[in-house]
Order: structure tokens, then sequence, then C-alpha cells
């Protein structure tokens, strides 16, 4: 899994080279004539490839012994991360909350 | 207590090991604690209470420019560690500094931006939105001064101890940190930002 | 800001407690100084990182809590014990059900819980400590901090007042103006922070310094449920300090976030509050079930039934304690398919609830059940909790909830699985592990004491609010009217309060008189139990273990005993590898409650130079790089008595 002696650090560019790609192109979204949904659903599914690629190219999750562990962690940490917001707002902008 | 040897000086010992795992549990309950900041601002975020909204006072291209500094900073921190496992200090000290120059100019920025709103008549007391706004971005900006003033403190012991097994280990925990604020500001970029300002 | 402005005056009892407290600390610092103990406990206890040490003085501040806010729960008890009485007015009832719930669970029931995880973890998987011993004394002195300055709020500024759950508009500044509640927002603020290292270094302790062999599904059950427990404390108490965040800059900074006029929306406290607050209760009662599974399994001289159901139990109720908070706000107005979705996955929670019992059943069938004290909390436990958990199901239903929702009914519920679930556990784990803290035994015929007082009186006092509850009584009542037909019952529940509080006593005489006259020749292994921690002396030596011992099963000492395994001698024993006492966590907890306190009071700028001592804190930690020292094996070897070299595993010594 590694490559402590290369000299030229090529994973590093190209993570970073994916994440200029997905930021530009996140601004473009923004810029199109799609309707707001569709452009939301677009630019956060960038979002979250790009925090893929930082985890992944630039953090190195799945290294060492621990590999197995952090990944876990962190996909378990993302669900509740999911149900913390996806929850909030779905409790708090339905039913009569929604009206006060 | 050498516990592998194709691994990198970081996780040479079994407390460097435990470290990173506890640094990676960590980041899992920061992941915790910036949703629930999310969940809020999502939740409060029409709530102008007739005060401006984020379309009114959100700048494209200042955000664009703080964007790519902070993505700018997640790379060549990614550098420096690079450096680090080639062993090769100068390198991985230039790097870091370099790091923590761009975490300043984003720092600068996002303060120019705070008073900027501030003078527009948008504070923290203005409206639920605004008090939801200020305390994540607020939130973020103050995870990024402490990393700086934490990088100071690793560079000032990497000049006086070289790159050891402890060293590597705290330089390494540190590039985590700082790439994880980087992916947070991309979610703060896609669903403060720019969704604020569609 | 004066001082008359600043303590609270006028009420003869809190008189009376702000003399008594001034008494007791002058009586401690003229104590102390007089027998020259100031160096020894310096040295020995505030500065150690021995996980041990650590768990004893959790204990000891749990057990403190536990008086603080049963003396609480007596007050209210003795309130409404008739109608139109007239000991407390609305505003003292007010703060005193505050200060008793917010104690109870995180300044009673969390420390006791974390302070018996602390001494028994290390030595349940073959540990020299846990992974962070630092950060250990750290989460400590942050929880004792917080503790104290929390505690303080009725003498000093007053008492926070909107509840436990401090609901917002009530919460709020507008309805809430004194200092009282920035004490209940900055005090748990601090407190949770402890918490949150607590749950961090247990997962990396439990994963990575396990004894050689003993894998996941090796571990003992107690261990396994606080590695579930640390998991969710990791994944929940974040909430929770973001809750109290938005409270407090709500409160000290006149931000919006639960203001209605400022487009605030106090229903999103509700939300985050139990977000937090319903994995909170199972972060509490997981420990325990581990408790009970141990106390269980060794007393029926068994090993325990369906242990990997048991496992998949755990992690299944860690899984759906994330995702049923819903069920504390049915009545706030949620749409139907909201309450119908959180329903269903409360009603879940109870299958593997469920299992675990059916479990502990098995165990027990056919075993030699020898009725020690340890043992009897643990077979009180299975049908009280039952109780709670089955009115629990009943409160699930949105529909009917309605009903039963902030009444009498609700509170029975709760305080018939928490203590059954929290309380007996402790007791139990006390019992049962109270050798290996301190080399002694309690005594068990005080201990039945104990155990018979208490647990009638604790049925005494809850069973009749179910009564009241379904009869229209609500919660946090100060007083009623007669004739409603409650008088009977309350009268019942205030007698039981007391007998429960004879049994809280009893205790404590049983602690004292056990440090005097209880045996020390307990051996290693008094129980003869089944699990690593009773292959050393006890008292455990500050090392743990002078060799750390392979596993090859769930019981292993069980095993060694049945096949009469060959001890170590005095050629395995190498230098022992110990981290260094530090004075920095206390020091860091002391600077977090200063700044603590100017904060509750809103005195920014002295708050801003004391976080100084903060951060100082931090860097002096960064720039340490003790590594701990060895103990050399001469020492080792005359603790373990090698001095021949023969020895020969625990019971027979
Ligand atoms: C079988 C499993 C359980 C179910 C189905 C259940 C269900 C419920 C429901 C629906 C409520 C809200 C009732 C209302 O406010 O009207 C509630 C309240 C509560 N439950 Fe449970 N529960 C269970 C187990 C537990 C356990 C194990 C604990 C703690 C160890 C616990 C502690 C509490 C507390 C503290 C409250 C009320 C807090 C408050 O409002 O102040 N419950 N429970
Ligand atoms: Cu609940």
């Amino acid at each position: 899994m590694e490559k402590t002696n290369k000299i030229f650090p090529g994973k590093m560019v190209f993570g970073f080279f994916l994440s200029i790609v997905m930021t530009v192109l996140a601004a473009i979204v923004f810029y199109t004539d799609f309707t707001s949904s569709v452009k939301l659903w677009i630019i956060g599914a960038l979002a979250i490839f790009q925090a893929g690629v930082q985890l992944i190219m630039f953090m190195h999750m799945n290294e060492g012994k621990s590999g197995m562990i952090n990944t876990i962690n962190i996909v378990y940490s993302v669900f509740i991360a999911a149900v913390i917001v996806a929850g909030s707002i779905w409790i708090l902008s339905t039913g009569h909350a929604a009206h006060y | 207590m050498a516990s592998g040897t194709s691994l990198p000086l970081e996780y040479s010992t079994k407390q460097n090991e435990m470290n990173i795992l506890g640094f990676w549990i960590f980041l899992g309950a920061e992941i915790v604690l910036f949703s629930t900041l999310f969940a809020g601002y999502a939740v409060l975020e029409h709530n102008t209470a007739g005060g401006p909204a984020g379309s009114d006072i959100f700048i494209m291209k200042d955000v664009m420019i703080q964007t790519f500094l902070l993505l700018t900073s997640s790379f060549t921190c990614s550098l420096a560690i690079h450096q680090m496992r080639n062993n090769n200090l100068k390198g991985l000290i230039t790097w870091l500094l370099i790091t923590m120059a761009l975490g300043l100019g984003f720092l600068y920025m996002e303060i120019n931006e705070f008073i900027h709103y501030v003078h527009e008549g948008a504070t923290m007391q203005t409206s639920a939105f605004l008090s939801a706004f200020f305390t994540l971005l607020g939130t973020h900006g103050a995870h990024v001064t402490l990393g700086i003033g934490w990088l100071t403190l690793l560079i000032i012991q990497l000049v006086k101890r070289g790159i050891t097994p402890v060293t590597a280990r705290k330089t390494f925990i540190i590039s985590l940190y700082w790439h994880f604020l980087d992916v947070v500001w991309i979610f703060i970029f896609t669903f403060v930002y720019l969704k604020g300002l569609m | 800001m004066s001082l008359d402005q600043i303590l609270v005056t006028g009420d003869p009892m809190i008189l009376a407690s702000q003399i008594a407290i001034l008494i007791t600390m002058i009586a401690l610092i003229v104590g102390i100084s007089y027998f020259k103990k100031w160096k020894y406990l310096w040295s020995e206890w505030f500065t150690t990182v021995d996980h041990k040490k650590i768990g004893i003085m959790y204990i000891l501040a749990g057990v403190i809590m536990f008086f603080r806010g049963g003396v609480d729960g007596l007050m209210m008890k003795a309130q409404t014990s008739r109608p139109n009485m007239e000991f407390l007015d609305a505003q003292h009832y007010d703060e005193i059900f505050t200060t008793h719930g917010v104690i109870m669970i995180l300044f009673m029931a969390m420390p006791l819980l974390i302070g018996i995880m602390n001494v028994v973890i290390p030595l349940q998987i073959g540990a020299r400590d846990v992974a962070f011993p630092k950060l250990n004394a750290l989460s400590f002195w942050t929880f004792f901090v917080g503790a104290m300055l929390f505690n303080i709020s009725f003498v000093i500024g007053g008492s926070p007042d909107a509840g436990w759950t401090s609901y917002f508009p009530l919460a709020g500044k507008e309805f809430t103006p004194g200092v009282g509640n920035n004490y209940y927002a900055i005090s748990l603020q601090i407190a949770g922070i402890g918490t949150l290292a607590t749950g961090i270094n247990f997962i990396v302790t439990i994963l990575k310094m396990r004894a050689p062999g003993m894998t996941l599904m090796k571990m003992p059950m107690f261990t396994w449920t606080s590695l579930v427990t640390s998991v969710i404390i990791v994944a929940a108490f974040p909430i929770l300090t973001v809750a109290l965040a938005f409270m407090t800059l709500d409160r000290l900074f006149g931000t919006h976030f639960f203001t209605v006029a400022g487009g605030g929306d106090p229903m999103l406290w509700l939300n985050l509050f139990w977000l937090w607050g319903h994995p909170e209760v199972y972060i509490v009662v997981l420990p325990a079930f581990g408790m009970f599974s141990e106390v269980i399994s060794t007393f029926s001289r068994k090993n325990l039934y369906g242990y990997s159901s048991m496992v998949i139990s755990i992690v299944g109720i860690a899984f759906l304690s994330m995702l049923v908070w819903v069920h504390h706000f049915y009545t706030m107005g949620n749409s139907a398919a909201v309450n119908s979705v959180f329903s269903i996955t409360t009603m879940a929670i109870a299958i593997p609830t469920g299992v675990k019992i059916f479990n502990w059943l098995f165990t027990m069938r056919k075993g030699r059940i020898q009725f020690s004290t340890a043992m009897l909390w643990s077979l009180a436990f299975i049908p009280c909790f039952t109780i709670g958990g089955v009115t629990g199901v009943m409160l699930a239903m949105a529909a009917a909830d309605y009903q039963y929702h902030n009444t009498m009914f609700l509170v029975a519920h709760f305080h018939y699985v928490l203590i059954p679930g929290v309380v007996f556990a402790v007791f139990a784990g006390l019992y049962y592990w109270w050798p290996k803290m301190f080399g002694f035994k309690l005594n068990e015929k005080i201990g039945k004491w104990h155990f018979w007082l208490f647990v009638i009186g604790f049925n005494l006092t809850f069973m009749p609010m179910f009564f009241v509850g379904l009869d229209g009584m609500t919660r946090r009542m100060y007083t009623y009217s007669e004739g409603l037909g409650w008088e009977a019952w309350l009268g019942v529940s205030a007698v039981g309060s007391l007998i429960m509080a004879a049994g809280f006593a009893a205790l404590c005489y049983n602690i004292y008189w056990s440090f005097r006259f209880a045996s020390r020749e307990v051996g290693n292994d008094p129980w003869d139990a089944r699990t690593l921690e009773w292959t050393m002396a006890s008292p455990a030596p500050h090392y743990n273990f002078a060799v750390v011992p392979e596993v090859d099963s769930i019981d292993p000492l069980w095993k060694m005993k049945k096949k009469g395994i060959k001890a170590f001698t005095k050629k395995d024993l190498k230098p022992i590898h110990m981290p260094s006492n530090s004075g920095i966590p206390i020091i860091m907890g002391i600077a977090f409650g200063i700044v603590g306190f100017f904060l509750v009071f809103e005195w920014f700028t002295l708050a801003a130079i004391w976080s100084l001592g903060i951060i100082g804190g931090l860097i002096a930690n960064s720039f340490d790089y003790d590594d701990g020292y060895y103990v050399p094996v001469d020492e080792i070897t005359k603790t373990e008595g090698l001095d021949d070299t023969e020895r020969k595993w625990k019971g027979d010594q």
C-alpha cells in the first residue's frame, strides 16, 4: 500500500486536480438554468464525491492497521449526520410544527 | 513495539497507532458536531425575520477565492506529508508554512467578510438565519484558527527535534485535521453559499 | 454586582445550606492541613493518571451527587405528600426538580458507570491502562468541575428552574432571566467535553489494547457494552454540545435560535435535545446491562447464555437508539408520518431488549445460583426493569401517548427503567468489584439491608405514580387540591421514598463499616469468577498485570481454573512501561471551571483572561514529551511475592 520512496506525489496532484474540477463544475452548474432542486442535487453529489476524494487521497483513510475501523467509523458518522440533518428537516418542516 | 515494517514512521509504535485511531474517532464526533450545525442552519435558513437573506449578502467571487485558498492549502498539506514520508525535514516545514499562509489568507478573507456583513446590518442578533449562519461559519473559522496555532507549535517542535516517530505522528494527525476542515468547507460552500445564492 | 446579588438570600433552607457548605469546606481544608495530607492528595490522586484511581474518584463523586440528587427528590416527595402542602413554593419546587433530574442523569448515573468502566475495563481486557491516560484524567476533572459548577448554583446566583429538559421558550432569557439557566448550559457543556473524551478513550482502549487472543467475540460482556456505549457517546454528545452552544448564544449573546420573535424555532431545541437525550438513556443503561451479565453469569456458575445474540442485540439497540428520539415529543404537532415512523422504531427497540432479558433468564436456568448481594440486585432488576420496558411500549404508541405524555405515568416509566437499569446495576457492580478496588468485600449482611430497604422503597415510591398518572396527575405539579383521590397514592409514595433513603444510608454505613472492620483476606478471586480482572491481587497492583495473559475463551479465568493452568514465574517478568502523573489535567479542569463561572455571570473579560489558562494547558501539553517510566522487575517480583519460582493462580493464596 505504501510508496514511501516515490518522489513525485502523483496521487496528491491527481486529488487536487479532481477537487478543483469538481469545485469549478459546481460553480458552472450554479450558473445554468436548471431548477434549483436539480442544481442542488447535482452540487450536493459533487460535494459528497469531493469529500470522498479528500478522505481517501489526502487523508489515507484506509491505511494502516486500523484502516478498516477508520472506514467503519466514518461511514457510521456519515450515517448519523444524514439522520440528524434529514431527520431534523423532516420533523421540523412538516406537520403543525411548520405553521406555528 | 514496532508494528510493521512497510508502514510509515507515524504508525511505528503502538501508542502512535492508537493516537491516530483516536483522532479518527474524534473526527467522527466532529462530523456529528458539524452536521448538527448544518441541521440547525437548514431548519432556520429561511427565517430571516425581515433581515437580509443569503442572496442579499453573499458575494460569489469572495466565496470562490476562499474556496480555492482552502482547497490549495489542503493540497499543500498533503504535500507536506509526502515530504515527511520521504524523510525530508526541510520540504516538510516549507510545505507546512505554505499551508499555514494559505490558511491565514482564508481567515483574512473570512474576517473581512464578516465585518462587511455587520456593516450591512447583518449581525448574529438580526435573525435566526444569521444566528445559524454565523455560528456554523464561526465554528469552522475557529477550527481553522486553532489549526494555525497548533501548526505553529508543531513547526517549533519539528525544528527542535526533527522527524521522529512522535513528531511524525503529530504532523500526520494535524494533516488529518486540516483536510477535515476542507471537507467541512466543501459542504459550507455548497449548502450555504451556492444554495443561498440560488 | 454586589455580593448579595450573587449569593442567594432570603430562604432559611438555603441559608442553612450555605452555612453547611462553608463549614464543610473549612473542615476539609483544616483537616487535610492538620493531617498533612495535601502532598499525598496531590501526588497520589489529583495528578494521577491511573485508571483505577480515576475510577474511584468518579465513583466517590457519583455517590456524593447521588446524595445531593436524593435530597432534592426527598424534598419533592415531602412537598407532594399531602394536598396543599406549604413546604416548598412553586419556584423552589421548580428549581429542585430541575437540579434533581440533571444531577441524577449527568452527575450521578454517568460518573458511577464511567467510574466502574474505568476501574474494570483495562483489567478485564488485560491492559496496563487506558489508551490515553492523561486524557482520561482530563475527562474526570472536566466532569468534576462541571458538576461542582452546577451544584453551587443554588447558593450562588440561583438554580436553573426550567426542568432537566430546559425547553424553550421557558428556558430562554425572556422567561427565565436569572443566571440559573446559564449554569445549566455551561456546566453541562464542560462536563460533556469530558464525557466525549471518555468515549473516544474507551473505544480505542477496547479496540487496540486487548490481551493477545481476545478477539472481539471473546470479550467479556461488560467490555462489549462499554464499547457500544462509548460509540453512542461519540455519536450523541456532539449534538448536546451544539444544542447547549445554541442555548448559550441565545441567553448570553441575544441570538435567535429558539426565540420566535427573531424567526427562531423553539422546537429545534426539543429536536436537538432529544437527538442527544434518547441515546443518552441507552448510554447509561447499556453498561448496566453488561454488569448484570457478568454478575449473573458468575453467581449462576454458568457461562452467559446466547453470547452472540447478546452482542447482536446490544449493537441493535445502539443502532436503533439513534432513530427514536421523536417519541419524546409526539404531541409537538408533527405530521402523522413522522409520528408513525418513530412509533415503529421505538417499539422495535423493545425486541433486542427482550432478547437480553431472556438471555439472563436462561443463564440462570439450571445454574447453581448463589444469592450474594450483587446477585440479589440482578435478580430484582429483571422484573422491575420489565415493568419499565412494558410501560415504555405503551408510551411508544403515538396516539395513546397524547394521554400519557407528561403525566406521572411517564415519570413512573422512566424511573422504572433508570433505577433498576442503572442504580441497581451500579450497586451490583460496587458489591461485585469492591474487593478488586479496595482489597476487602462490602459486608453482605448490611448489604441485604441495603438491598431490601432500597428495592421495597423503590417500588413503593414509583408504583403509585403509574396510577396517579393514569388518573390525570401531570408531572412537575408542585401542589394539588384535596379530593382528587391522589392523597393515598402520594402518601404511600412519600413513605416509600423515605425507605429508599434508609437503603442508601445502609449503603453508606456499609462502606464505613467495611473500611474499618471487613477482613482483608479476600484473595485474588473472592467470588470464584470467570474473567481476567480476578487473576491479579486485590486491590490490583498499579501496573495491573505482571505478565499480560493470553486468552482463548470468553471466560479465560474459569478455563484456567478448570485446567489448572501453570502460572507465570519470575523468568517471565519484564520491566513494565507506565505513564507518568501529570498536573496539567487538573489545572486545565480548574481553568475550565473558572471560565465557566465567569460566563455564567456574563463577565466576559474575566472569562477571556482565564481561558488563557485552558490554552496554556494545551500548549504545555503539546510540549510535554514525557514518555513515562518503567517499573523494574525487582519491584514486580516483590509485589507479586515471586521470590521463589513457583506461583499459583488465584483462590489459593
Ligand atoms: C423498551 C424500551 C423503551 C421504550 C419503548 C420507551 C419509550 C419511551 C417513550 C415513548 C417515552 C416518552 C413518553 C412521553 O414523554 O410521553 C419515554 C420517556 C422516557 N424514557 Fe423510555 N422507553 C424505553 C426504555 C427506556 C430506558 C431503558 C430508559 C433509561 C434507562 C428510558 C428512559 C426514559 C426517560 C428518562 C424518559 C423521559 C424523559 C423526560 O421526559 O423527562 N426509557 N420512554
Ligand atoms: Cu426515549
